[in-house]
């Protein structure tokens, strides 16, 4: 197949898994069992974006980072601010006098109405990923001349700083301290309402955020930066000796992944109910580690699939395990509460030791898939060439 | 009142939670130090200790208990690095780190499963955790107990390390991985041994924390580890008295944060209080960071060189 092929393959695929999500948030009601499907995959969508911005830089770059979270909160925080309408302020602020007194939807959906107000959504949630990537490079200033592990704890250090100046109290009057920030614009705004009926377009203004986002980084990795970024990674000397500004290269790496964390945060944001700081540990970044690496270091499609994977069945498959009936076996005394993620832990660890490399290395997905066709294909060859011999 | 009357109480809580900060560095500082691990899971090896702790003193007296703990924690620590880091000996470094993620992953959640996710009363040990007055501030005893027992392991851990057949084997092995292969060291036998040192203090470690707090949660064991590996890279990480003194100076600056808002009104600085202890967190890793700015490998770390 040519390369112009491939594409279009692509954008047909993505049609059709546009079309689908869009089909099934209109067959599936909220009080239906499969509406799961609909929340993790919202879910799913949040924590892929965030796992190949972190793939970009832990397995592009070869910087390894663990201040994922930080970022996250960061653009939570900032999408949250900016998005709660003015009117609600006062019940959100509950203890503190809010001095931010302007809302993105608000100021331009009184000027350009429903309209205005999704733009306003867009440009908020683009300033979570721009204050981000302004953290991100104030923070690589001192710590991105560090290496490896020092630059590893360096910036989960940065991202409790972040998360512990987010709850200080004499900040209170804009982060509302460690009260949790609610009433924003959350996924349940994308509908459309055409007379009567109304189409829900939640979970698809979720992925589609992530998918734009996640695009954005294929189009980054594959351009000269991105080769450049692979430089690193493979010798950073060698990279040096090729002339290319180590220091830059690495602070715009760094930038860019965190903006696309914030922008994860906003969509977690937008996800979840409420936003508190609380929430963003490291235990967080931990576990976006976890995707990536089980995805495949320096593999965007791995990262994906292990994302849905890992949301999936932690969320949703395992649910079972927890309420006394799994598989049609009912245990009640073993599958109460927490089983599912002892059961969930336990396969994490058997993937970690038994597929070393993750799920798909650092292959993507159309080169697995080909593989998988030749193999297939020729599987079928061999059993034609079988079928054609002469017995005896 | 005078200011040293206030600030005592924080400075002596900051040198014991120091003290135990410094045990679980060392282990942290001995596995980097041979495998280039961080070792995640040994946060959570010490709650799971704090956790056998609650269950064993239900079943039998103290001076048996203490003990089993000890010999239980050490176990741990030797099935976790058999499990989980053995088989990935050649794998990746990257693979390796996860899988201690992992592993803690899993730790925490059989301890939430088993818990119920509920706070358990950890139990009083008899005389160690007695109140008592030093110098007029009213404190436990394990507080003053927690940096000569800190002090006596260390020395001891000195000398195993100093005067020792596997002592030595130890810093071959840290200095050179292959080398010292080459040279007929079991490596196996020293990595679980390391790993049964560092078990064993994080066990006493978990004894002399919990007995200042009032439980054991599941996630009691992510904060203390944060830091104690954050005191192991602040000291210069694989190196023992540096952990023991990066311990330290963060378990007292943590506690001092703790106090700043009293000590500043105290002093007329400030006249309401700056809600400072936000921070007493997040303090150690601005201590870290300015080490890191400053001395990239710590305080008493060896130099690195890059070779092309």
């Amino acid at each position: 197949m040519t390369k112009k092929t491939h594409r279009l393959t692509a954008a047909a695929l993505l049609a059709l898994m546009f079309a689908m999500i869009i089909v099934l948030e209109q067959i599936i009601k909220p009080t239906d069992a499969a509406a799961m499907l609909l929340t993790v995959l919202k879910k799913s969508s949040v924590y892929a974006l965030v796992a190949v911005s972190m793939n970009l830089l832990n397995g592009f770059t070869g910087l390894f980072s663990l201040g994922q979270a930080g970022f996250m909160l960061l653009g939570a925080y900032t999408y949250a601010i900016f998005t709660i309408p003015l009117a609600d302020r006062e019940f959100v602020y509950q203890y503190y006098d809010c001095v931010v007194h302007f809302s993105f939807p608000e100021a331009l959906g009184s000027i350009m109405g429903g309209f205005g107000a999704l733009l306003g959504v867009a440009l908020a949630v683009i300033l979570a990923g721009l204050v981000a990537a302004a953290a991100a490079w104030l923070i690589g200033l001192p710590v991105l001349r560090l290496k490896s592990d020092y630059l590893a704890i360096a910036t989960l250090g940065f991202a409790e700083i972040i998360r512990a100046v987010f709850q200080w109290g004499k900040l209170g009057p804009v982060t509302n301290a460690a009260n949790p920030l609610k009433n924003y614009v959350r996924l349940n705004f994308f509908r459309l309402s055409i007379g009567d009926t109304t189409i829900n377009l939640s979970a698809f203004a979720s992925v589609m955020m992530a998918t734009l986002c996640i695009g954005a980084i294929v189009l980054l990795v594959n351009s000269s930066y991105g080769r450049a970024f692979k430089a690193i990674r493979e010798d950073e000397i060698a990279a040096e000796a090729m002339g290319l500004n180590l220091y830059r290269l690495k602070q715009l790496a760094f930038c860019i992944s965190s903006f696309f964390a914030g922008i994860g945060g906003a969509m977690l944001a937008m996800f979840a109910n409420t936003v508190q700081a609380n929430n963003f540990k490291a235990a967080m970044t931990y576990e976006i580690l976890l995707i990536v690496v089980l995805g495949g270091i320096g593999s965007i499609s791995g990262s994906c699939i292990s994302a849905l994977l890992f949301i999936f069945s932690s969320e949703w498959w395992l649910r079972g395990l927890d309420s006394g009936r799994f598989l049609g076996i009912a245990a009640p005394s073993v599958f109460r509460n927490g089983f599912r993620l002892v059961v969930f832990s336990l396969i994490i660890m058997a993937v970690v030791l038994f597929f070393r490399r993750g799920i798909m290395g650092d292959k993507e997905l159309p080169y697995a898939a080909g593989r998988l066709w030749g193999r297939l294909r020729a599987f079928l060859a061999k059993a034609d060439r079988k079928a054609g011999e002469p017995n005896g | 009142m005078g200011l040293f009357q206030i600030i005592l109480p924080y400075l002596l809580a900051g040198v014991s939670v120091g003290g135990q900060y410094a045990l679980m560095a060392i282990g942290y500082s001995m596995v980097y130090g041979i495998l280039r691990l961080i070792n995640f899971a040994h946060g959570d090896v010490f709650m799971v200790s704090g956790l056998i702790m609650v269950y064993m003193a239900q079943a039998l007296p103290l001076y048996l208990s203490i003990p089993a703990v000890i010999l239980l924690t050490v176990l741990l620590g030797f099935a976790v690095e058999r499990a989980a880091y053995k088989p990935l000996r050649s794998a990746p470094r990257m693979s390796v780190m996860v899988s201690a993620i992992a592993v803690s992953y899993l730790l925490q959640n059989l301890a939430l499963y088993i818990t119920g996710g509920l706070n358990k009363n950890y139990p009083a040990i008899p005389w160690v955790s007695d109140s008592i007055t030093v110098l007029g501030a009213t404190t436990k005893r394990v507080t003053i107990i927690t940096p000569f027992l800190m002090l006596a392991l260390v020395a001891g851990l000195v000398v195993l390390i100093r005067h020792t057949k596997i002592g030595m084997a130890m810093r071959t092995v840290a200095k050179d991985f292959e080398t010292s292969q080459l040279m007929g060291i079991k490596l196996d036998r020293v990595i679980s041994f390391t790993f049964a040192i560092g078990s064993f203090l994080a066990a006493t470690g978990s004894m002399l924390y919990f007995s200042n707090y009032p439980g054991v949660i599941p996630t009691a064991g992510g904060m203390p580890g944060l830091k104690a590996f954050v005191a192991a890279v602040f000291g210069g990480i694989g190196s023992i008295p540096g952990a023991v003194l990066g311990g330290l100076i963060i378990g007292v600056c943590e506690s001092i944060i703790k106090g700043m808002d009293t000590v500043l009104v105290h002093l007329g600085l400030i006249r309401s209080p700056l809600e400072l202890a936000t921070f007493s967190d997040a303090f150690t890793f601005v201590l870290l960071i300015i080490i890191l700015v400053f001395k990239p490998t710590g305080l008493f770390g060896e130099k690195t060189t890059d070779k092309v």
